[in-house]
């Protein structure tokens, strides 16, 4: 194993992935404080420095990321699968329930979120499956049923949680991934009418589902429709995002947020109490940062030295921007609220430390760009 | 095979491009929306946040109402106003539910613990500050209006028990959900309403409907100007139960004066006519929200009428018991219908002498006779013949010793001994004496009146169990069937056509014959066969101080019967706490009167002219 401190290795180690990175966590970690705040207890503080200690957790996973040499991930693909579907196995049998659904392992101190870890599994299988079955005139249909099998079990056990959401960002994750490995012209071209015949079928679909199962379908998709939870939420929300202005209303000064107007506000909603505050310029800010993360991180998935270390970044990064987009497309009421947290910003430790840890894998990519180190072929 | 041909690399770079493209648009999107709300409508956001008028009404589902098999309401709905506040809209919360109390003249309203309530939850969810306020009530608030800002009424359903007590430890009753039941029933609110026992709990889902919301814009003093979007609520189904109304009445007023469970249920399919405990009481007080001093009375009342003794209640089945018994030896062979016994009054088994209930004795009896006059001395004997663990295994096929599994919380089991019972339980050997005890319903074993009845009821079919149930259809409120409860078998008693004449044959003479025990529950013109029991609560010389009140000596007095005897319609288990009476001298006449009562109503006139001269007439 090569050192992490090779003079080589640390020339190339990415800085500006790594402080776009932690700008946002920061910024983020100073939200908490704000959304938490309460005037007459240290309840802010108290979030805060928890979210400030998953970060610290979060950099040393991320440098541990950094340390080995990513090849070696691809060797131990399916071990990490398997470990990640048994953690999420183990959900149904001794997960913790909050609000009806069980996504969580409580280990007493600290709880885990599986589907975390879970995705990044899958990012590493699917990374590893698509480097070697690559093929010069495109991926054929048949190539995609080995990653929708291995993507199955997990989508299946978190749409059982139930955790829709979740769910929807590990599609989008795998479906990002296909496109990058390139499929055929032939292979769109089915893909493409498959999605193109059955939307004329939709209206003959729904009209055989039963009339709560389409009001359950309706609500999901127009949540003002649902005015006692979620379009509530969105109301607020927009309220909160809207009235900011273009300077936003000071630090500490969201009134949204002070009285309680928003639901679930260091988690789902943290960007409404953010941009309450900061307002149109505080917003373009961070949006900026994210923005240039992702950029940053197309670059590194551009220079990659072989198929495998461009495919586990691009993994890493597209499950960033599904989620950034999603949590931001629905506190501004552009999306339905399906309770996702924003990247790096929104409070919770095992979601912040596998973020940053994957964010690791892809300055390890870029890193060992040089590196003579090859992933023996089949 | 690599990337690091040119041509994979330049198609990758292509994609990258492309996708570089796509998130720079994304966020573009994102930062356009973010401008239009922002920038662009920000003013009208921020007059919105800076007098945030958007209030969240819950709309509560109407509950469904319960109606008995001939449609009449059992369970009702009625219109009612409760007082609410919105915490956020008043200046003091506690002054102003003060005045509140003023104006409503109700001095007993515990301000400290809604001040409590009203912490930890948003502050413009309202709070219920009393339901059910009468119309002066109404009147002085409303006029009060502006003095009480914040404050406003909430006209909604408010559950009803037309009758009362009647039946409430089947129906149930509703009550405010409690922190422990938030946990556990996702979809409810602090403030929603719950069914909290019998029907009203174990049916909850079906019951309790959609509720709705409304999103409704308020001004500075927290009243309604308009209402912005709303999703209506879903009235609750219905339920349709077996029960019928008049009959559980007249059970109801026939058991006035004593404590005790009648349970009658349709011998073919299960289904419970009636099922009365006493003492009882009003669930109303519930529905309305009970108080503390309500709530500590009937808790504390010695008679526990919140107890539904049809099924809380364990009670030694006593000579009843000797059905399972007279069962067991026939179908294995311990006795022939042509076995003779002799009573001498007291029988004596392993140096300890067992008395029968008849000091002189009954003389050389044989099982027909045994049961008629429910002789002791020949269950004794039979019993040792039986042993304890086949007792135990009768008693099982006939559903003794476990739940009968009707939809009610907290069934009771009962107990039907065995030695592995006893060695588990004790981690002592059974001693033989003790199967004498169980051989006639004594000693450990323990039957609730529903177990009892569905006894009787598997001998009146044919051997059949039937699961006990209430329900027998569930109707949405445009009247259609969802759901039908039809009858379910859970098991067969496996007794012989033989076996079951002969305990059918000799039921009916206990009722019917000169000598029968349970004369008194003969009707003039329809053959009613039955059982007598007689529990004892406590074994002569064994008393203890703590029992110093005499009534709690008393016997507790059984009856069950079925009739009529040849083509059976109801199953009737009578359970009477310390009667101070056999099962004969009165619980038979309470089932007799139950049986009167049942047929008139079913025969109608036909019966009324053939009974006519009976002297005593129910309804």
């Amino acid at each position: 194993m090569r050192l992490m401190f090779d003079r080589r290795l640390v020339y190339h180690f990415d800085f500006v992935l790594m402080l776009l990175m932690l700008a946002i966590v920061g910024i983020g970690t100073v939200s908490v404080y704000s959304a938490d705040y309460d005037p007459a207890s240290s309840r802010g503080a108290i979030f805060a420095a928890r979210q400030a200690m998953w970060a610290t957790l979060g950099v040393l996973g991320a440098l541990i990321m950094v340390a080995f040499d990513y090849r070696k991930l691809e060797r131990y693909a399916y071990v990490a699968y398997a470990a990640g579907l048994a953690l999420l196995l183990a959900v149904p049998v001794i997960g913790s329930t909050t609000n009806g659904s069980k996504r969580w392992l409580d280990f007493g101190f600290f709880s885990l979120q599986p589907s975390e870890m879970m995705k990044l599994a899958l990012i590493i299988v699917l990374a590893r499956y698509f480097h070697r079955s690559m093929r010069p005139e495109g991926l054929r249909l048949r190539d995609l049923a080995v990653p929708a099998l291995l993507s199955l079990p997990p989508v299946a056990l978190i749409l059982a949680q139930p955790d829709l959401g979740t769910a929807g960002v590990f599609c989008f994750v795998v479906a990002s991934m296909v496109v990058l490995a390139g499929p055929s012209p032939r292979t769109w071209a089915i893909i493409g009418g498959v999605a193109l015949s059955v939307l004329p079928a939709m209206p003959y679909l729904m009209s055989h589902l039963k009339p709560y199962q389409l009001k359950r379908i309706e609500t999901f998709l127009s949540p003002e429709l649902d005015p006692l939870g979620a379009g509530y939420h969105v109301i607020q929300s927009k309220i909160a995002i809207g009235s900011g202005g273009l300077y936003g209303k000071g630090f500490l000064h969201g009134t949204q947020n002070q009285l309680h107007f928003l639901p679930e506000q260091h988690t789902d909603f943290i960007f409404s109490v953010f941009s309450e505050e900061w307002g149109f310029v505080g917003a373009t800010i961070l949006i900026s940062l994210y923005l240039a993360l992702m950029m940053r991180g197309l670059v590194v998935v551009g220079r990659a030295k072989e198929r495998f270390g461009a495919l586990l970044a691009f993994g890493v990064l597209s499950n960033v921007l599904w989620q950034a987009v999603i949590n931001l497309g629905m506190t501004t009421g552009m999306l339905p609220v399906v309770g996702i947290t924003l990247p790096f910003f929104s409070y919770g430790g095992s979601s912040l430390v596998t973020l940053m840890a994957g964010l690791g894998l892809v300055i390890n990519v870029n890193m060992r760009r040089f590196s003579k180190d090859r992933i023996p072929n089949l | 095979m690599q990337l690091n041909s040119r041509e994979g690399t330049n198609e990758l770079r292509r994609r990258l491009l492309i996708c570089g493209v796509g998130v720079a648009g994304l966020f573009a999107g994102i930062g356009l929306r973010l401008y239009r709300l922002q920038v662009g409508q920000g003013e009208t956001w921020r007059s919105l946040s800076e007098n945030n008028r958007i209030r969240l009404q819950r709309l509560a589902a109407t509950r469904g109402l319960i109606y008995d098999r001939n449609g009449d309401p059992l369970v009702d709905n009625r219109p009612s106003f409760d007082v609410v506040v919105v915490p956020e809209d008043t200046e003091d919360l506690a002054a102003t539910i003060q005045r509140v109390a003023r104006f409503l003249r109700v001095p007993d309203l515990n301000v400290k613990q809604l001040v409590q309530a009203a912490r930890g939850r948003p502050p413009y969810e309202s709070l219920v500050i009393r339901r059910d306020v009468d119309y002066d009530a109404v009147v002085a608030l409303e006029t009060h209006q502006l003095e009480l800002p914040g404050v406003s009424l909430d006209a909604g359903p408010l559950r009803t028990y037309p009758y009362g007590p009647v039946g409430s430890h089947l129906f149930g009753y509703v009550g405010e959900i409690s922190e422990s039941e938030l946990g556990q029933n996702p979809g409810y609110r602090m403030g929603d309403l719950i069914g909290k026992a019998g029907a009203e709990k174990s049916w909850e889902t079906r019951l309790r409907g959609v509720p709705g919301g409304q999103q409704i814009e308020v001004d500075a003093l927290g009243r309604k100007l308009r209402v912005l979007s709303r999703v209506p609520q879903t009235q609750g189904n219905n339920m349709i139960l077996s029960v019928d109304r008049r009959l559980q009445l007249f059970i109801e007023q026939r058991m006035a004066e004593h404590q005790g469970s009648v349970v009658v249920m349709k011998p073919d399919t299960g289904e419970i006519l009636a099922m009365v405990s006493k003492p009882t009481f009003d669930p109303n007080v519930f529905a309305r929200g009970i108080r503390r001093d309500e709530w500590r009375q009937l808790t504390g009342d010695r008679l526990k009428p919140l107890n539904n003794r049809a099924i809380h209640g364990q009670y030694p089945p006593g000579s009843t018991f000797k059905i399972v018994t007279a069962a067991a030896a026939l179908e294995e062979g311990q006795v022939t219908p042509f076995t003779r016994i002799f009573c001498g009054g007291s029988y004596r088994f392993a140096n300890r002498t067992f008395r029968c209930w008849k000091r002189g004795g009954h003389g050389s009896v044989d099982l027909h006779r045994a049961l008629v006059e429910s002789c002791d001395v020949y269950f004794y004997q039979v019993g040792v013949k039986l042993g304890v663990d086949a007792i135990a295994d009768y008693s099982h096929r006939f559903g003794l010793g476990e739940p009968t599994g009707i939809a009610l919380d907290h069934e009771k089991p009962g107990l039907i001994p065995s030695t592995g019972w006893k060695r588990a339980r004790f981690g002592e050997p059974w001693f033989q004496g003790e199967t004498l005890s169980v051989a006639i319903g004594q000693g450990y074993v323990l039957a609730t009146p529903l177990q009892m009845a569905s006894v009787i009821a598997t001998v009146a079919n044919g051997g059949t169990r039937y699961r006990p149930h209430f329900v027998r259809r569930i109707e949405n409120a445009a009247g259609d069937v969802v759901e039908e409860i039809l009858p379910e078998v859970v098991g067969t008693a496996g007794l012989r056509k033989s076996t079951l004449l002969q305990l059918r044959e000799a039921l009916r003479d206990v009722v019917n014959a000169p000598r029968g025990t349970g004369k008194k529950a003969k009707l003039p013109n329809i053959d009613v066969g039955g059982k007598t029991g007689t529990s004892q609560v406590f074994k002569m010389g064994k008393q203890t101080k703590t029992h110093n009140l005499a009534r709690h000596l008393r016997d507790h007095a059984w009856f069950v019967a079925f009739a009529p005897v040849d083509a059976p319609e109801i199953a009737i288990a009578v359970l009477i706490e310390h009667a101070g009476g056999g099962g004969g001298a009165v619980a038979a006449p309470v089932a007799h009167d139950v049986a009167d009562f049942y047929f008139a109503l079913t025969r109608g006139r036909s019966y009324q002219v053939a009974s006519a001269g009976t002297p005593e007439r129910g309804a």
